[in-house]
């Protein structure tokens, strides 16, 4: 079976947020909930890249191994999943995973946290509810990956900055573009998210 | 500009300024002109994709290099949230390490070490006993007022204890027995708890400060009693005051942990209002590790007051010691507490 990732070419991001608005609108995400994001390292100065940025789905996930309530778990397509039924809204996720995906809704006083909300990788939920159903749409968004698709927001980005797809798929695009052009600034986390990097 | 203020500057308007101003100019272009030349000598040297064209990265940025100078990757966002101007933080994992694998060690040898060196006290010198036997006189140790305070401390305290202890035990030692979805109501309602309930240990900790501050400074007699082995040989009784060595141990355990505790607890429950990633992680560490040490010291507390000393409980339960008891245990405060009252003795006989 197929190792998903998403892979983000740094040399090809124009910080357009498209993924971001993409991500927003097909999944339904709250106000204030940003499952991808872009940041710029170096902002205006020579050399700027910008990388844009949500769950990595990472091989042997932090998230999973921390939750106290154990509701997020890898599929055996490698993406992680979560049960918002069981989610306690403790915040270790955030803390443990390396790319800040975690998302939490303010639910009431001090920085007390809802439901944890993330990327899913636009392949539904992890808790009961029945795949491609409005109760499942509702909690964690679209399923895509359910009808075959891949991500909307690798899907919509403009330049193919952002790669969604099988690891090994995507890898070799991203290692073809770099012996084409000759540069390339990393496949950015990937070493952090699967302990490994594409080789260029 | 060197050329410009010269004109302006220093030279008075009229035909001579004129004049000289396009010797100033081509001064200038001259500076430029090496100046582009400096500049072209970085470019010839930078790498070239096979198309010849020149490389745009050559002044990048490249998430290996910067992540060995620092611990994360940081960078501009265009949202209000701080937190996620954070690309990558490995430390994450680390973070990871800890709590699943660290913390959960260290945690299961401190406590269960010292049940089991509790256990050992137990066997080998068993319950310290009142030498000369209850003598049926009772002594007032602690007001009502004291009482509230340490009990509002100590009911808290184990609710913070257990609802913690949730959080790294509860899904080895909890989940398979109840069940994923009753598991996870008991940790929802335990978070909860333990968010609220820190604000009565709080108070209760000021409280306790407030009161026995004075008497837990340490004092010479503190030394002879260590010296002296405590309360551990059963043969004699060291010398002690309102509080003995031993307790005063205690007492600044529990100020020093109570602080440490309150002040990453409060860390972790308004998260990100004044820390950033970093500092969450160092303060669930902080919060955890002195939280099981506070637990251990805490367990050995209550032995000592209920199962490994007759007499010790009463003190906190009804406020009255036994006359005898306090003899052996805190002579000096006796007396003084003798000597306060007009009729000790009298007023403490009991109504055979």
């Amino acid at each position: 079976m197929a190792r998903m990732k998403f892979l983000c070419d740094a040399e090809r991001c124009i910080d357009c947020n498209a993924c971001v608005t993409a991500c927003k609108n097909e999944n339904e995400v709250p106000w204030g909930i940003n499952r991808r994001r872009v940041v710029t390292i170096n902002d205006g100065k020579p050399g700027e890249r910008s990388v844009s940025m949500a769950c990595m789905h990472c091989t042997d996930p932090p998230c999973a191994a921390v939750c106290p309530v154990e509701c997020i778990f890898p599929t055996a397509d490698g993406i992680v999943l979560h049960n918002k039924d069981l989610c306690i809204g403790c915040g270790y996720c955030f803390y443990a995973c390396p790319f800040g995906a975690p998302q939490y809704p303010q639910v009431s006083n001090f920085g007390s946290r809802g439901k944890m909300d993330k990327c899913t990788y636009c392949a539904g939920g992890g808790g009961p509810e029945a795949p491609g159903s409005a109760e499942e749409f509702a909690k964690y968004g679209s399923d895509r990956f359910g009808a075959g698709k891949l991500p909307m927001c690798a899907e919509m980005c403009s330049t193919k900055s952002l790669l969604a797809g099988d690891g090994d798929v995507i890898g070799q695009i991203y290692k073809d573009r770099v012996d084409q052009r000759g540069y390339g600034s990393g496949a950015w986390g990937w070493l952090t998210a699967y302990h490994e990097d594409v080789q260029v | 500009m060197r050329g410009c203020s010269a004109t302006v500057g220093k030279e008075p308007r009229g035909k001579r300024s004129l004049a000289i101003f396009p010797a100033h100019f081509r001064l200038a272009i001259v500076a430029l002109m090496l100046l582009a030349i400096a500049g072209a000598i970085p470019a010839a040297a930078q790498q070239l994709a096979p198309d010849g064209a020149p490389n745009p990265t050559a002044s990048g940025v490249n998430q290996q290099t910067l992540l060995q100078a620092a611990p994360r990757i940081e960078g501009y966002i265009d949202i209000p949230d701080t937190k996620a101007r954070v690309l990558v933080q490995p430390a994450g994992r680390t973070w990871d390490h800890f709590h699943e694998v660290t913390l959960r060690w260290f945690g299961a040898i401190v406590i269960i070490g010292m049940i089991a060196a509790l256990g050992a006290a137990y066997l080998i010198v068993g319950r310290l006993r009142i030498s000369a036997g209850r003598s049926g006189k009772k002594v007032p140790r602690f007001t009502a007022f004291e009482r509230f305070s340490h009990w509002l401390t100590a009911v808290s305290f184990v609710t913070l204890g257990l609802t913690g202890l949730n959080i790294t035990f509860g899904k080895i030692l909890l989940l398979p027995v109840i069940g994923p979805d009753a598991f996870s109501s008991l940790s929802q309602a335990a978070k909860y708890i333990h968010n609220f309930t820190s604000f009565a240990f709080v108070i209760g900790l000021v409280l306790i400060v407030a009161m026995w501050f004075k008497d837990n400074i340490p004092r010479k007699v503190d030394i002879d009693w260590l010296k002296q082995g405590g309360g551990f040989i059963k043969s004699k009784h060291a010398p002690a005051g309102r509080f003995n060595a031993g307790e005063k141990a205690v007492f600044w355990l529990v100020i020093f942990a109570g602080v440490a505790v309150t002040a990453s607890g409060f860390l972790l429950l308004f998260p990100f209002y004044v820390t950033n990633i970093l500092g969450m992680q160092v303060a669930q560490v902080v919060h955890a590790v002195i939280a099981l040490l506070f637990v251990a010291v805490i367990i050995a507390h209550i032995y000592i007051g209920t199962l490994g000393m007759e007499g010790a409980f009463e003190a906190m339960g009804t406020g009255e010691v036994d006359l005898n008891w306090a003899k052996e245990h805190h002579d000096l405060w006796l007396q003084d507490q003798l000597a306060k009252e007009h009729h000790p003795v009298r007023r403490a006989a009991p109504a055979e």
